[in-house]
């Protein structure tokens, strides 16, 4: 019998492609599924999703929880969970529409909520840790339920199918972002399950993975020292945890984290001036067992700005591209021109070289 | 007396028709094995002094010798074997215990042998390490597991004292008098090459060899021979002795005889009486006295040296080494079963201890569910015979790896099990000037240079195999192996899957 998601570790090849708007403009997600649909062949339909910033202004200040249940008890389980830890002030299924191509559908529900002001207290964790905690012990702990997204103001939305197929079962057209990531996956070996497919997520950081980390185990079994549980053993799960690790947890900054994850070579290293020098070996020695090898491009989303990184050697392709206050990265350059032809920069970035864009305003580092 | 003759167990075959009379295996064999017969004009042996070292097989120049085990046997029994039958012999003969020498080389499994490396298809490129780079440099220490800033926002370095290593790979201690001056000089020349480390055992520092210091690590053990202020601050690291692999629970015992001039100045003893190492630290009988001699050490070299505690793997080396890692040391260092001795009773030898393969695995996974692995380094040896062994123990979650034998090897060592005699043949575990200087260090260290970068070589091609370009992505990457052969619970302790799964 096949193994699900999470018994046996799958490896998977993929598109990723991304748009944002440094002036903060909301695009719905039309533009974002015409992009990846031109990348269709790199997927094989079992598993797309996508992430949108800033879809949820009407609750901003609460935590979007989307989740999958398997089983009425486990819904209602979890929802007993929920209802000791947060104050709900919103729940609905989340809106879909009938698609062919897309079956075997989990009942898939939102919930906005808030940390109960008496147990954040007594639990004496900064709100974030505290919904992380939540989070991480409800998708390792409850049998049926699956949290795969939990920020503020954005949203995961992922199913197992070709991606384009995926975002219009979400009925995309109708969330307007001011950054969309978006995933089609090509995983080698699995029946496909919902929770598997990209973007993984952890409160607002997202990741959308094309690859195949080499380093998995290693960063693996060192992260789960931390009180992360890797239940799906796919390299997004681990990326994702370990960028909450350094970024939240640390204090790194975006450009440090890329240092760590995607180290330059010593011998380069030891061609910067001494300063630089110290700062990159002291970053590679001290978090050393973050670093990943193999091939990857990743986009992380957070929240007000966004990460596309390389692994090292630049191993998977990945393109950028500006026109205007917007930028477009994708796998392949026909997905960024099919949506904006007519760009006024277009670029690979080098293996290694973080390209991390903002709100102009500012984000949240 | 009649009843404790025993039949050589090597005999000494030599082809006349080639044999030239030129006594070169007189002059070579220390053991006193061959010898001229004037009357008849022929080379002629005493066999029962042989202990099969091959050094004048090695250095006969018409190949006229060969060394054969002897077919003499004891009526077959599986279970008084003629090992057996023999040591009681030996023993009703002495009354002593029994002594022997390197590791231990009993037909136990060999877990590095039932363990299979991963390599890259399809989904993941393979890299090639002739044309991109690949990584084997390794930092030994305690990592900070949290960042400062300075006023400006930059980051403060806040690591603890570090090692660098160019490659996962150090000598392991061995005392200047187990082993002579030109071993000992073989190896600091080697690891300064090689841009590694050596260890200076528990025989003190040779006042020659302190040039080597940015290369060496010293050690402190429980008879504190040689320690000084001076030779703590030689040293680029400090490493407490609290076990070796080869004969858990006990000290050590260098004869008197061994301690020539040159050693009783090295291990601050007088000339020719024995050098016994207690076998605890009398200042350590327990985890909160080990850590007092950890901050000792520190306060001694103002916390600017890595301070590593060695272990030998017994039963229970999991919350040893966790209790250690707790204990401020920087390093923790395992010694397997298998790990070499310059001399220690067989029966210890053969029979205390387990494999590092599983201990490793243990402490490894242990010191992870505690969440502590990143304030310790963890150092491997006993025994490390290959690259191959070397990948899998990282793969398992080594930082790095001691390794002794294969040093040994290296210099010329034949693995004859005799070191405890001092009559080393190869000029390695000998104080006799005219065997030491048999072993030249230009050539020695040159041998151990070649090694650790064969081996290196070997390491980085099979990381590029699967796809991994730097050692710390492979370190503790179980996934990357699988067992051939074990059984659940064997796989389950060392935490991989069966081949196939």
């Amino acid at each position: 019998m096949l193994q699900k998601e999470g018994k046996i570790r799958i490896p998977a090849g993929c598109a990723i492609s991304g748009i944002f708007h440094k002036d903060g403009t909301r695009e719905n997600g039309t533009r974002i599924i015409d992009s990846i649909r031109t990348m269709h062949d790199r997927s094989n339909g079992l598993g797309g999703g996508f992430a949108g910033y800033g879809i949820y202004p009407e609750y901003a200040d609460y935590y979007a929880f989307h989740v999958f249940y398997d089983t009425p008890a486990a819904k209602e389980e979890c929802e007993k969970e929920l209802e000791r830890h947060f104050d709900i002030v919103n729940l609905s299924k989340i809106p879909t529409r009938c698609h062919p191509r897309i079956t075997d559908e989990p009942m898939i529900w939102r919930y906005f909520v808030t940390p109960l002001h008496v147990k954040l207290t007594s639990s004496q964790l900064d709100e974030r840790e505290f919904v992380a905690r939540f989070v991480i012990r409800i998708n390792h702990t409850l049998d049926g339920a699956y949290i795969f997204s939990s920020g503020k103001n954005m949203g995961v939305f992922k199913a197992s199918g070709f991606p384009e197929d995926v975002g219009e079962y979400y009925m995309l057209e109708n969330y307007e972002a001011y950054s969309w990531t978006c995933h089609g996956r090509y995983p080698t070996n699995t029946p496909g399950w919902w929770g598997g497919a990209h973007p993984f997520a952890l409160l607002d950081t997202t990741v959308v993975h094309n690859g195949e980390i080499s380093s998995y185990d290693a960063n693996r079994r060192f992260i789960e020292m931390f009180g992360y549980s890797c239940d799906l053993l796919t390299d997004t799960e681990v990326i994702t945890y370990i960028v909450d690790y350094l970024g939240r947890k640390l204090g790194l900054t975006y450009p440090e984290i890329a240092n760590v994850i995607a180290a330059p070579f010593w011998s380069t290293i030891e061609k910067q001036e001494s300063a630089e020098r110290e700062r990159l070996t002291y970053l590679r020695n001290a978090f050393a067992s973050l670093l990943f090898t193999g091939p990857f491009s990743i986009l992380v989303g957070f929240e007000g700005g966004l990460m596309a990184l390389n692994d090292r050697l630049k191993l998977r392709s990945m393109v950028v591209g500006e026109k205007d206050e917007t930028v477009y990265i994708a796998s392949e350059e026909c997905a960024v021109r099919v949506i904006e032809p007519a760009l006024d920069r277009i670029w690979a970035p080098r293996g290694g070289e973080p390209v991390i864009v903002r709100l102009n305003e500012g984000g949240n580092q | 007396m009649a009843i404790d003759f025993l039949y050589p167990q090597y005999e000494v075959v030599r082809n006349y028709d080639r044999c030239i009379a030129c006594r070169a295996c007189e002059r070579q064999c220390a053991n006193e094995v061959h010898f001229y017969d004037p009357e008849f004009q022929k080379m002629m042996v005493d066999e029962s002094k042989c202990v099969n070292c091959h050094r004048c097989v090695s250095l006969c120049p018409t190949r006229a010798l060969k060394i054969v085990k002897t077919d003499h046997t004891f009526k077959e029994n599986a279970n008084w074997t003629g090992k057996a039958i023999s040591e009681v012999y030996r023993q009703a003969g002495s009354g002593g215990v029994l002594l022997s020498s390197m590791g231990n080389p009993e037909p136990y499994p060999i877990y590095w042998d039932k363990i299979l490396i991963n390599a890259s298809q399809v989904t993941n490129p393979s890299i090639d390490p002739l044309r991109e780079p690949m990584e084997t440099r390794t930092f030994l220490g305690k990592k900070p597991g949290k960042i400062e800033r300075d006023e400006n926002g930059n980051l403060i370095p806040n690591l603890s004292p570090q090692l660098e290593l160019k490659v996962p790979v150090m000598f392991s201690a061995m005392s200047y008098g187990s082993i002579s001056y030109n071993a000992h000089a073989s190896l600091a020349r080697a690891a300064v090459e090689l841009g590694t480390y050596y260890n200076t055992g528990e025989g003190g520092l040779h006042q020659d060899f302190y040039q080597y210091g940015p290369h060496t690590i010293v050690q402190v053990a429980s008879g504190r021979f040689g320690v000084h202020k001076d030779y703590l601050e030689a040293g680029a690291a400090i490493e407490i002795k609290m076990g070796q692999g080869a004969k858990p629970g006990i000290g050590g015992h260098l004869p008197g005889h061994k301690v020539g001039p040159d050693i009783s100045k090295t291990r601050m003893i007088p000339e020719g009486t024995d050098a016994i190492s207690p076998a605890p630290h009398h200042d350590i009988y327990s985890i909160e006295d080990l850590r007092q001699l950890v901050f000792s050490l520190k306060e001694a070299t103002e916390y600017k040296k890595p301070v590593m505690v060695k272990i030998a793997a017994v039963h229970n080396v999991a919350a040893i080494a966790s209790g250690v890692a707790r204990s401020g040391a920087d390093v923790i260092c395992i010694d397997g079963y298998r790990g070499g001795t310059g001399a220690a009773p067989t029966r210890i030898r053969d029979n205390v201890g387990i494999p590092i393969e599983l201990a490793l695995a243990a402490v490894d996974q242990r010191l992870r569910d505690e969440g502590i692995r990143d304030q310790v380094s963890v150092v491997v040896g006993g025994s490390i015979r290959n690259s191959a062994d070397l990948l899998k123990a990282i793969a398992l979650g080594a930082d790095a790896c001691y390794i002794a034998t294969s040093a040994l090897l290296a210099l010329g060592c034949h693995l004859c099990r005799s070191c405890q005699t001092g009559k080393c043949n190869w000029g390695i575990a000998t104080q006799r000037p005219e065997l030491v200087k048999r072993l030249n260090p230009d050539i020695g260290s040159q041998r151990l240079v070649n090694l650790v970068t064969a081996w290196d070589h070997e390491l980085k091609e099979m990381m590029g195999g699967m796809g991994i370009n730097s050692i710390e992505a492979l370190r503790g990457n179980r996934l990357m192996l699988r067992g051939i052969g074990l059984t659940d619970r064997e796989l389950n302790i060392l935490g991989i899957k069966h081949a196939g799964e």
